[in-house]
């Protein structure tokens, strides 16, 4: 072997080493610049998909609230996903302080399997828990070319409806629940709403996993006639992809969507957040609170607020899964567990198209 | 290799054809590689730039001077800085097992190495979460110690470590074993304890080897999405990786912002690939160049 080469060779390899070492160095050393400014307290909300934008903006007017209050300093993180999804990752260990999703069954699941929220969590802030509330609406392309005006129009044959999954998204559940629950509030039975919901599954063409997959299908791909979604949706896709493109329909009867809320007990009491915990949870109720939900379309629960703003929420007559359904336990046995009415419908027209 | 050989024969000179398609079909096949190429690779990458630059320059740069971004940036390049050398040293350590040693087990040893290319990413996420997640296994004990693993950076290492832990060894073991041990045994025999055996004959030998598998593994851990997204919590600022960032922003109708921390990954991947070509280059010219010598 050539002694000269091999010096050579040895000299670039260690040079090698050398480089790669520094680059590593420079890797590890990076995060340690951010980790050095840590700040005073710090809590987790852990909340469901398309509460981002709200919840944005309502961290920083909390945290600016709890400076002048108390003179400390808090920070908010912020964990969105979907509302199922998401509470079972509370479950698996993200340690959340609070949990802002999209269903009761997201928060009572915490409280039953994990033992992480006390049982009484519903009666522990006003309003049940639930500090803003919103529908299910239709959006639908400029002008209405396939004059969609209510429910039975959407379950004409040659409409195509985008909505998420029920099975994995909360949004999904409320649509379904909505166009189930809507022949029972007019009257109908259940034999009625199967039928119907048959039909409007049948125009159905493909289910996404999440609110905002089904949107991007709807108004970036093009895809359908009519778009199931909560309201405060609706007014954030025409502000983002423009409102001379889409028309909103609202329809006669709706399901009344709940986004209740409640303190992680288990993690508060371990990692001591329950005041800053709790505060956060009531500040929601405040008037800046309700403001700001107005402000991101979510119907205010307070009156007074409410009526301020009565004119962004066309009055269309709400009915709420606990009232109509019998609560969300038992929606969800009948319509989403394996072999509910969801599975039945789904494959009846699968077999059908065969 | 030329196609056409030129024969020549009394001052005349014939060409032949060594393939026998007609050119048309040579033509055709080239241009539907190439087509296919530009189709379903350069344009995507071309539009993830345009659509980052869609604002400017300065709506490129803006949307890495969010805090959230940078951490991001921050958190996949430490959990890369983590997870490749650790595989790094085990690639070394199970290559050099397998090829200079004889045991028992060793066929079922190197398949296990390739569980982590087979298994679904998303899968690999969920078995963390079942040992370690509050349900799972060691949850409970964890939590009693007050040990964050899931939903926190070791997770993400641990999950960024399971599905790059084939690449370093993938690479090492056929090539250590097309060398054999002669070099070894003859060092062993001048006297070399293990340690200088390693550092002097081994290693310099594999090196090229060697950093085409860091390279390859450096690519993945810091694209890997689900895995990671199954383990991260996505607490933003403290547990989002680049690929889960860009998703999160994309969900925002952010795209501008998505598609600029998309180009940034892209542009790892792309100097990744220079990287991987010039060693690749390197490796082979060194090859040659020692071929000649070995064989006196």
């Amino acid at each position: 072997m050539n002694s000269l080469k091999r010096r050579r060779l040895s000299r670039m390899w260690r040079t090698n080493v050398v480089f790669f070492a520094t680059t590593m160095g420079i890797g590890l050393l990076l995060p340690a610049f951010g980790l050095a400014e840590t700040e005073d307290k710090e809590i987790l909300n852990v909340s469901y998909d398309v509460s981002r934008e709200f919840y944005k903006d309502y961290n920083a007017a909390f945290v600016k609230y709890w400076r002048e209050k108390t003179g400390q300093r808090v920070v908010v993180k912020q964990s969105h996903g979907g509302s199922s999804a998401q509470a079972r990752a509370v479950l698996g260990g993200l340690e959340a302080d609070v949990v802002t999703m999209n269903q009761e069954s997201d928060i009572a699941v915490l409280s039953e399997k994990g033992k992480l929220v006390r049982e009484d969590w519903r009666l522990r802030f006003p309003h049940r828990s639930v500090p803003s509330t919103s529908t299910i609406v239709f959006l639908v392309r400029k002008g209405n070319p396939k004059h969609i005006r209510d429910w039975d129009d959407l379950a004409k044959p040659g409409i195509a409806i985008v909505m998420p999954n029920p099975k994995t998204s909360g949004n999904g559940r409320y649509s379904f629940l909505a166009a189930w629950g809507q022949v029972l509030k007019r009257g109908g039975t259940d034999r009625e709403a199967r039928d119907f919901i048959r039909r409007f599954v049948q125009n159905v063409p493909v289910f996404d996993t999440g609110g905002r997959g089904a949107t991007t299908t709807f108004a970036q791909r093009e895809i359908g006639d009519a778009l199931l979604t909560f309201e405060n949706e609706v007014s954030l896709i025409q502000k983002e992809l423009g409102a001379d493109r889409f028309d909103v329909v609202y329809p006669s009867v709706s399901v009344l969507t709940e986004t209740p809320v409640a303190v992680v007990d288990a993690v508060v009491d371990k990692r001591g957040t329950r005041t800053i915990a709790e505060a956060y949870l009531e500040y929601l109720y405040s008037d800046e609170g309700q403001e700001l939900a107005a402000k991101h379309h979510y119907r205010p629960s307070l009156a007074r607020i409410a009526d301020k703003y009565a004119a962004r929420f066309p009055a269309s007559t709400l009915w709420s899964v606990d009232d109509l359904l019998g609560g969300w336990k038992q929606a969800i046995n009948t319509h989403f567990a394996d072999g509910g009415t969801f599975d039945q419908v789904y494959d009846e027209i699968a077999r059908q198209r065969k | 290799m030329p196609a056409d050989i030129a024969l020549r024969a009394k001052g005349t000179t014939w060409k032949v054809s060594l393939t026998t398609e007609h050119p048309l079909v040579r033509w055709g096949f080239i241009a539907l590689a190439l087509g296919y190429l530009t189709l379903f690779l350069f344009i995507p990458l071309v539009a993830v730039f345009a659509e980052a630059l869609k604002n400017g320059l300065s709506g490129y740069v803006v949307s890495f001077m969010d805090e959230d971004a940078l951490a991001a940036i921050r958190l996949t390049l430490l959990a890369a800085s983590l997870a490749v050398p650790l595989n790094t040293a085990f690639g070394i350590a199970i290559a050099w097992a397998v090829s200079k040693f004889e045991f028992v087990g060793k066929q079922v040893l190197i398949t296990i190495i390739d569980i982590p290319l087979a298994v679904s990413p998303v899968i690999a996420g969920l078995i963390y979460v079942l040992l370690f997640g509050l349900q799972g296994w060691l949850g409970p004990w964890l939590s009693e110690h007050d040990i964050k693993i899931i939903f926190a950076l070791p997770g993400i290492v641990l999950a960024t470590l399971f599905v790059t832990v084939p690449f370093v060894a993938r690479e090492l073991i056929p090539f250590m074993q097309s060398q054999g041990r002669e070099e070894e045994e003859a060092a062993i025999t001048l006297g070399a304890s293990g340690w200088q055996t390693f550092i002097r004959v081994t290693l310099p030998n594999i090196k090229w080897s060697l950093l085409y598998g860091v390279i390859l593994c450096n690519a993945r851990a810091m694209g890997e999405f689900g895995a990671v997204s199954v383990v991260s919590g996505h607490i933003r600022g403290l547990t989002n990786t680049m690929p889960l960032h860009v998703e999160i922003l994309y969900n925002e109708y952010n795209a501008v912002a998505a598609f600029a921390v998309a180009s940034l990954l892209t542009l790892l991947a792309i100097v990744t690939l220079a990287a991987k070509s010039i060693v690749e280059h390197k490796y082979v010219s060194v090859e040659a160049a020692e071929e000649p010598l070995k064989t006196h």
